[in-house]
């Protein structure tokens, strides 16, 4: 019994004794420190975004909260503003919903398809097809936004969806990550579907999607905030009030008022900042684990 | 259940490789063919063609009645094992299984009926629900033959189903294998490069040898009648004695002059005579001089190994036979010697 009792007491001494490693402290405080620098900067924004914007005006960004939160992001989500009184914060939130899903969701089924076509069928210039896709890799759109928008203009795709997302789609890097993973499905896997009985599209939907289907989170993420954080382009072919995204609405609240002289409304500007960062946040966590799983390991 | 039948069947590569040489072979209703041959020679291709996955480049292949050269693999009305199982990975065991009847149009309840069948024959019924990553090599191995067997097809196919095991579940699976090919009565091609499957397992032997056929014969044939030298070599463990003599006089000779047989009526000049280790016997006061340098100890039984008549040469004796390293006497079972031409390799 006391042998027992003995080590008890030795090890409940030893664990309250443990000398501080300093080392671990240090880790610790470089790590707190790396958080600190990236979490700051948003909760001022949100504290702020709390304070009416006469208090923002005179004082700047604040740490501590005020009473304004609910009334600047109710009036920052609905209330309707711009010159021509038709967009409020809720209509850009759709359209940059539309956009960043349109956008994700385009670019895996074209560059999947394309993909497939690459590595599984005997094109006489597939090679050189590949190559020429992978170029565009070279040419994106901020690079060939000028003929890109006469081409749009002139089609009549200026102001709607389609023609605010389908010039975006165009780029190899979708292409690029699916041939290579689909160059490393076993050769054999073809076979015994074709066996199997499995023609080209009934492999392609029933092997090759789901096989892929790591893959596609981890792309359809990066394109998801690609497209969210799209400015340049929105900018461009966009004029109408109503097809506004956040990114670039955001601007639009202290804009037209700073024309007029009177205090802009940044604790709005603010909330809506804020409004604009929570999707991508979200559509991370939701695939945090296959995003890892699909960029490290191929599920095989 | 069909004929197979290759009419100067041969296969070149686009890079002008010819892989096989035109060959031709039937093979019967019901009959297990094992194709033998070193890494290389062609087994894979000869097979693939069959299935359908390599385009066939010469001559005419017919499965049953019909030629088959261009007919896709889905409607030749066969199935084949692959050396890494080739499952697909993210369905269930009984997805994998069910798989080629679900795209035959197969109703579902004649799927699930078949697969619990075709589990049930295979032992893999409690594993339905899994996926081939949740499985043992073996059981994998299991699935890949559901696979096969569901289908009731006409003709299997296997390239090394069993390479990827270890040495005893491959002892295991090569009879389980057998056992269900006998029971269904299918018609089936079996590629192997280990002779012990090949000889176990097969009806018929095809031995392959760069692209071509070097003989074909019942396991038993094969080993006792090789046709060439190189079915000699390649077929046996340790592989049959090959010395270099000469006839003349109605009598084989060594270089030094010892007699090792008697030629029958073969015509002068040199030859390579040829025979199993275990056809040997030590003999007390017998004519051939054999010098013993190594005693290699199995258990069952031993190799001697030494020379006779200056050339390396093997003898297989049982464990109670004594042998130590020095000199001894041998004879030759006169019937069991081969005669082989030097030049063209080929039994004389
Ligand atoms: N696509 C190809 N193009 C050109 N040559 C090829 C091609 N595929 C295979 N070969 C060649 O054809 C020959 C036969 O290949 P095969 O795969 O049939 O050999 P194998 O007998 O199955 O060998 P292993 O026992 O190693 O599997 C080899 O020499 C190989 O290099
Ligand atoms: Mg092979």
């Amino acid at each position: 019994m006391t042998g027992i009792s003995d080590t008890f007491t030795q090890s409940k001494k030893h664990v309250a004794r443990r000398p501080i490693k300093w080392s671990v402290v240090g880790d610790h405080a470089v790590l707190v420190a790396g958080v600190l620098l990236m979490v700051l900067p948003v909760f001022m924004v949100f504290a702020t975004s709390s304070h009416d914007r006469i208090e923002i005006a005179r004082t700047g960004l604040q740490f501590g909260f005020s009473d304004q939160l609910g009334v600047n992001y109710g009036k920052a989500m609905f209330e309707k503003g711009g010159f021509t009184d038709t967009v409020d914060g809720s209509l850009m939130l759709m359209n940059s919903m539309i956009l960043g899903f349109g956008f994700a969701i385009g670019k895996i089924i074209i560059s999947m398809m394309a993909a497939y076509a690459i590595v599984y069928f005997r094109l006489r210039f597939a090679t050189l097809a590949f190559w020429i896709i992978f170029t565009t890799l070279l040419l994106p759109l901020e690079v060939r936004i000028l003929p890109s928008y006469e081409a749009i203009q002139s089609l009549g795709m200026a102001n709607t969806y389609s023609g605010l997302i389908i010039p975006l789609i165009a780029s190899a890097t979708g292409t690029f990550f699916f041939r290579q993973f689909f160059r490393s499905v076993p050769e054999e896997l073809v076979e015994a579907a074709r066996i199997d009985g499995a023609g080209p599209v009934k492999f392609f939907i029933d092997i090759l999607v789901p096989l892929s289907r790591t893959m596609i989170a981890a792309i359809f993420i990066i394109m998801f905030v690609f497209g969210w954080n799209q400015y340049l382009w929105p900018t461009m072919i966009t004029t109408e009030e109503s097809m506004f995204t956040l990114v670039r609405g955001i601007k639009q609240i202290t804009q037209g008022v700073v024309d007029s002289n009177d205090i802009p409304e940044y604790g709005q500007a603010l909330a809506l900042s804020i409004i604009a960062i929570i999707p991508p946040v979200l559509i991370v966590l939701f695939f945090q684990n296959w995003f890892v799983k699909g960029l490290t390991e191929s599920d095989k | 259940m069909a004929v197979v039948t290759l009419n100067a069947v041969g296969k070149t590569y686009p890079n002008g490789f010819e892989a096989v040489k035109p060959s031709s072979f039937t093979i019967a209703d019901g009959e297990f063919v094992v194709l033998v041959g070193p890494s290389g020679c062609g087994k894979s291709t000869l097979l693939r063609m069959v299935a359908g996955l390599e385009e066939i480049t010469a001559g005419a292949l017919q499965i049953g009645e019909r030629e088959v050269n261009d007919v896709d693999p889905a409607d030749r009305d066969i199935a084949m094992v692959f050396q890494n199982y080739a499952l697909y990975p993210h369905m269930t065991v009984r997805k994998n299984i069910g798989y080629g009847l679900k795209n035959r149009g197969t109703s579902t309840d004649a799927i699930e009926a078949k697969v619990q069948e075709a589990a049930k024959m295979l032992n893999l019924t409690e594993l339905l629900d899994r996926k081939p990553s949740q499985l043992s090599g073996g059981q994998r191995q299991r699935v890949a033959m559901g696979r096969a067997v569901v289908r009731d097809p006409s003709l299997f196919l296997f390239d090394e189903p069993l390479s990827n095991l270890d040495a005893k579940l491959r002892n295991q699976m090569r009879i389980e294998i057998k056992a269900l090919q006998r029971r269904l009565g299918v018609t089936s091609i079996y590629v192997t490069h280990d002779q012990v499957e090949a000889m176990t397992m097969a009806d018929r032997i095809i031995v392959l040898n760069g692209g071509e056929i070097e003989q074909i014969g019942t396991p038993a044939e094969i080993y006792h009648s090789p046709a060439s030298t190189f079915v000699a070599s390649f077929m046996g463990a340790p592989p049959m004695n090959l010395i270099e003599a000469w006839i003349e006089d109605g009598a084989v000779r060594v270089n030094d002059g010892t007699l090792l047989a008697s030629s029958g009526n073969r015509t002068v000049g040199p030859v390579h005579l040829g025979i199993r280790p275990e056809d040997v016997q030590l003999a007390e006061n017998g004519q051939i001089p054999f010098d013993i340098s190594i005693v290699e100890e199995l258990g069952a039984r031993r190799l001697l190994h030494g020379e006779l008549g200056g050339q390396p040469f093997t003898v297989h004796v049982g464990k109670d036979v004594p042998a130590t390293a020095g000199q001894t006497t041998v004879h030759l079972k006169p019937e069991s010697l081969c005669f082989f031409d030097p030049k063209t390799g080929k039994a004389t």
